[in-house]
C-alpha cells in the first residue's frame, strides 16, 4: 500500500464522518428550530381569553378558542375509550389465546398494514360509513376515525409486553389450578400493565396531533357542542382553519394553538418513555 | 408455547377478546370496502381515465387525478432522495462514530422530531420555513439560472420543492430509528473483523456494515416513502393547492391527501364527494402496496439476524 493511497483513504473517511456528523446534528438543529418558533409565537397568543372565550369574528379583537380545547379533550377522550378496550383485548388474543395460530399471524399483519395507512385515508373512511349515511359531520365521527388510529398501535404494544412476560409465570399460575383466563387476567396483564399504559400514552399523544382525519369527521364549529351527533371543534382544525386565513388576529390563535399541542404532545411523550424506562429496567 | 386448555371453559373474557381480534382484523378490509363502494359512481362515470385524466374541474364536474398522483408521486420520491442519505449517514452516526454520552441525546432528539404532529410542520413550514427557502435558496438559483425550467414561476416559496423538503425532514426520524435498530443487529465480530483488517470507520460502514444490512435499509426507505405518501396536513399547507402537472419545482401543485383535505367537507356534487374517495382509494392502493413491500424486506432482515446469533 503505498503513501497516497493511504491519505486517499483517510480523506474519504474524515469526509465520511464529517458528513455524518453534520447531519445529525443538522436534525437537533431542526427540531430546535421548530420548537423555538412555536414557542415563540405561540407564547405571545396565550392569554385569559384565549382559553375561556368562544371565538370572535375577524375584526374584532380578542376571542379565544376554548370551545375547541374542550372539543379536542371530548374527542380524544371518546376515541380512546372506544380504542383501549378493543386494541388491547385483540392484543390480548394474539399473544394469549391466539397465540401460534394462523389467525393470530394474520391479525399481525393486517394491524401492521393497518398502522401505515394514511390517516387521511382512515377519515375518508369514517366519512363514507358514518357522515354519509347520518348526512351530518358528528363528533362520533372524528371520534371513530381517531379510535381505528389508536387501535393497532395498541393491539401491538398489548402484545409485545404480554410476550415479554415469561411463561414460568404463566406456568406457576396453572399449577396452581386456576383457569388460563384468570392467568391472563390476573398475572399475565398485571406484570405487563406500566407497558401497556406507556403504549396508550404514546397512542394518545399520537391522536393528539392528528387533523386530517379530523377535516371532514368532526369538522368545525365556532360554537360549544357537547352533542355526539354536531360537528365538533377541535384544536387541531382550529389551526387549519385560522392559519390559511388572511386575517392576522387568527394567525396569532392558530400559533397560540400550535403552541398548546405541542407541549401536550411533547409531556405525554416525555411521560411515556419515562414510564417505558421502568419498563425496562424492570 | 402453546397452552392446552379445554373448550368448554370459555369465559367470556376470552370470547370478547375473540371477537375483539376479529374486529381489528377485519378493519383493512372494510376500509377498502367502503371506499371501493363510494367510489362506484366516479369509476362509472370516468373509468380508467380517470387514473390518467388531466383536468380537476369541480365546476363543471369533470375529474381526472394525473395532477395530484404525479404531484404525490414527486413530493415523495424527492422527500425521499433528500431523506435517504441524511437519514443513513445520522444512522451511522449513532451506531458507528459517536460517543455514548451524545448518541443518546441525539436519538431522543429525532424520536422528538417524529412526535411533532403533521400541523406544527404546516404551520412552521409556511410561516417560516417557506420565506426562508424562498429568500436563501430560489431567488440565488433564479437569479444564476434564470432560464432554468425546474425554477420557473415565481419564488413564492410554496411548492413541490419546500413540501418535499418538509417531508424530508418529517419521516428522516423513521429512517434513522430503523436503520439504528438494523445496524445494532449486526453481531459485533463482523465490525471488528474488519477493524483487524486496518479498515477505516467509512469502510466498515459502506463495505461492511451497508451490504451486510441492506434489505432492512431499504425496507426502511420503502416505509418512509409509504409515510410520505399519505402525509396531509404539512403538505397541504405547504404545497399551494393546485391541480397542474408541472416541471418547475417552485410552482403550486397538489397531491391526493391535499386534495382531499381541502374539498371534500365541501364538496357539493355527489360526483365530486365519489371522485374524491376514489382518489383516496389510489391513495389506499399506493401505500398498501408500498408498505407491503417495505414490510417484507424489514422482516426477512429480522428472521435472518435471529438464525444467524
Amino acid at each position: 500500500m503505498n503513501k497516497r493511497h493511504s491519505i486517499l483513504r483517510r480523506i474519504y473517511d474524515y469526509t465520511f464522518k464529517t458528513f455524518a456528523t453534520f447531519f445529525a446534528f443538522l436534525a437537533i438543529f431542526i427540531l430546535g428550530a421548530i420548537l423555538y418558533e412555536v414557542l415563540k409565537r405561540g407564547s405571545g397568543a396565550i392569554n385569559f381569553s384565549f382559553f375561556f372565550h368562544l371565538p370572535k369574528p375577524p375584526g374584532e379583537a380578542g376571542g379565544g378558542i376554548a370551545n375547541a380545547i374542550v372539543g379536542s379533550f371530548i374527542v380524544t377522550f371518546i376515541a380512546s375509550m372506544i380504542g383501549i378496550p378493543i386494541g388491547v383485548m385483540s392484543g390480548i388474543y394474539s399473544a394469549e389465546f391466539g397465540r401460534g395460530t394462523s389467525f393470530s399471524r394474520y391479525l399481525k399483519f393486517s394491524t401492521e398494514i393497518l398502522s401505515s395507512v394514511p390517516s387521511i385515508v382512515i377519515g375518508l373512511f369514517v366519512y363514507a360509513v358514518i357522515v354519509v349515511p347520518m348526512k351530518s359531520f358528528s363528533t362520533i365521527a372524528g371520534a371513530l376515525a381517531l379510535s381505528i388510529i389508536t387501535i393497532p398501535l395498541i393491539h401491538g404494544v398489548t402484545e409485545e409486553m404480554l410476550l415479554m412476560v415469561p411463561n414460568t409465570l404463566r406456568e406457576a399460575g396453572l399449577a396452581l389450578g386456576v383457569s388460563y383466563p384468570f392467568v391472563v387476567r390476573k398475572i399475565c396483564l398485571k406484570s405487563a400493565k406500566i407497558g401497556v399504559i406507556t403504549g396508550i400514552l404514546t397512542a394518545i399523544a399520537r391522536i393528539s396531533g392528528e387533523t386530517a382525519p379530523l377535516l371532514f369527521t368532526s369538522l368545525n364549529s365556532p360554537f360549544f357542542n357537547f352533542s355526539l351527533l354536531k360537528p365538533m371543534p377541535t384544536a387541531n382544525v382550529t389551526i387549519f382553519n385560522y392559519a390559511m386565513s388572511p386575517y392576522d388576529d387568527w394567525r396569532q390563535i392558530a400559533w397560540g394553538a400550535s403552541f398548546l399541542i405541542t407541549v401536550a404532545i411533547l409531556l405525554l411523550t416525555i411521560l411515556s418513555r419515562i414510564l417505558f424506562k421502568r419498563v425496562k429496567n424492570g | 408455547m402453546k397452552i392446552p386448555f379445554s373448550k368448554k371453559e370459555r369465559t367470556p373474557f376470552e370470547v370478547l377478546s375473540f371477537i375483539s381480534a376479529i374486529a381489528v382484523f377485519s378493519i383493512i378490509f372494510l376500509i377498502f370496502f367502503a371506499l371501493l363502494i363510494e367510489s362506484f359512481p366516479a369509476m362509472k362515470a370516468f373509468g380508467f381515465k380517470f387514473l390518467i385524466g388531466l383536468k380537476w374541474d369541480p365546476v363543471r364536474d369533470i375529474y381526472g387525478a394525473l395532477p395530484q398522483i404525479f404531484g404525490t408521486l414527486t413530493t415523495s420520491f424527492l422527500a425521499i432522495l433528500i431523506a435517504f442519505p441524511v437519514g443513513i449517514l445520522t444512522a451511522f452516526f449513532l451506531t458507528e462514530i459517536s460517543p455514548s454520552y451524545l448518541s443518546r441525546p441525539i436519538s431522543i432528539g429525532v424520536e422528538l422530531l417524529s412526535a411533532v404532529p403533521s400541523i406544527i410542520y404546516g404551520m412552521w413550514g409556511l410561516f417560516v420555513f417557506a420565506p426562508i427557502i424562498s429568500r436563501r435558496l430560489i431567488i440565488p438559483i433564479k437569479n444564476k439560472f434564470p432560464n432554468s425550467p425546474l425554477f420557473e414561476g415565481p419564488p413564492m416559496g410554496i411548492g413541490i420543492l419546500t413540501a418535499s423538503i418538509i417531508l424530508a425532514i418529517m419521516i428522516l426520524p423513521l429512517i434513522v430509528s430503523i436503520c439504528r435498530e438494523i445496524l445494532l443487529l449486526i453481531p459485533d465480530k463482523v465490525r471488528e473483523s474488519a477493524y483487524a483488517m486496518g479498515a477505516t470507520k467509512a469502510e466498515v460502514s459502506f463495505k461492511i456494515l451497508f451490504p451486510y444490512a441492506k434489505k432492512g435499509i431499504i425496507g426502511s426507505a420503502f416505509l418512509a416513502i409509504g409515510r410520505a405518501l399519505g402525509e396531509t396536513m404539512a403538505v397541504t399547507f405547504i404545497i399551494g393547492n393546485q391541480h397542474n402537472i408541472t416541471t418547475s419545482l417552485i410552482s403550486p401543485s397538489s397531491t391526493i391527501a391535499s386534495t382531499l383535505a381541502n374539498e371534500l367537507s365541501e364538496a357539493v356534487t355527489k360526483l365530486h364527494t365519489s371522485s374524491l374517495i376514489f382518489l383516496g382509494l389510489v391513495l389506499f392502493f399506493l401505500s398498501i402496496t408500498v408498505i407491503s413491500l417495505s414490510r417484507y424486506l424489514i422482516y426477512s432482515v429480522e428472521k435472518n439476524s435471529g438464525s444467524r446469533k
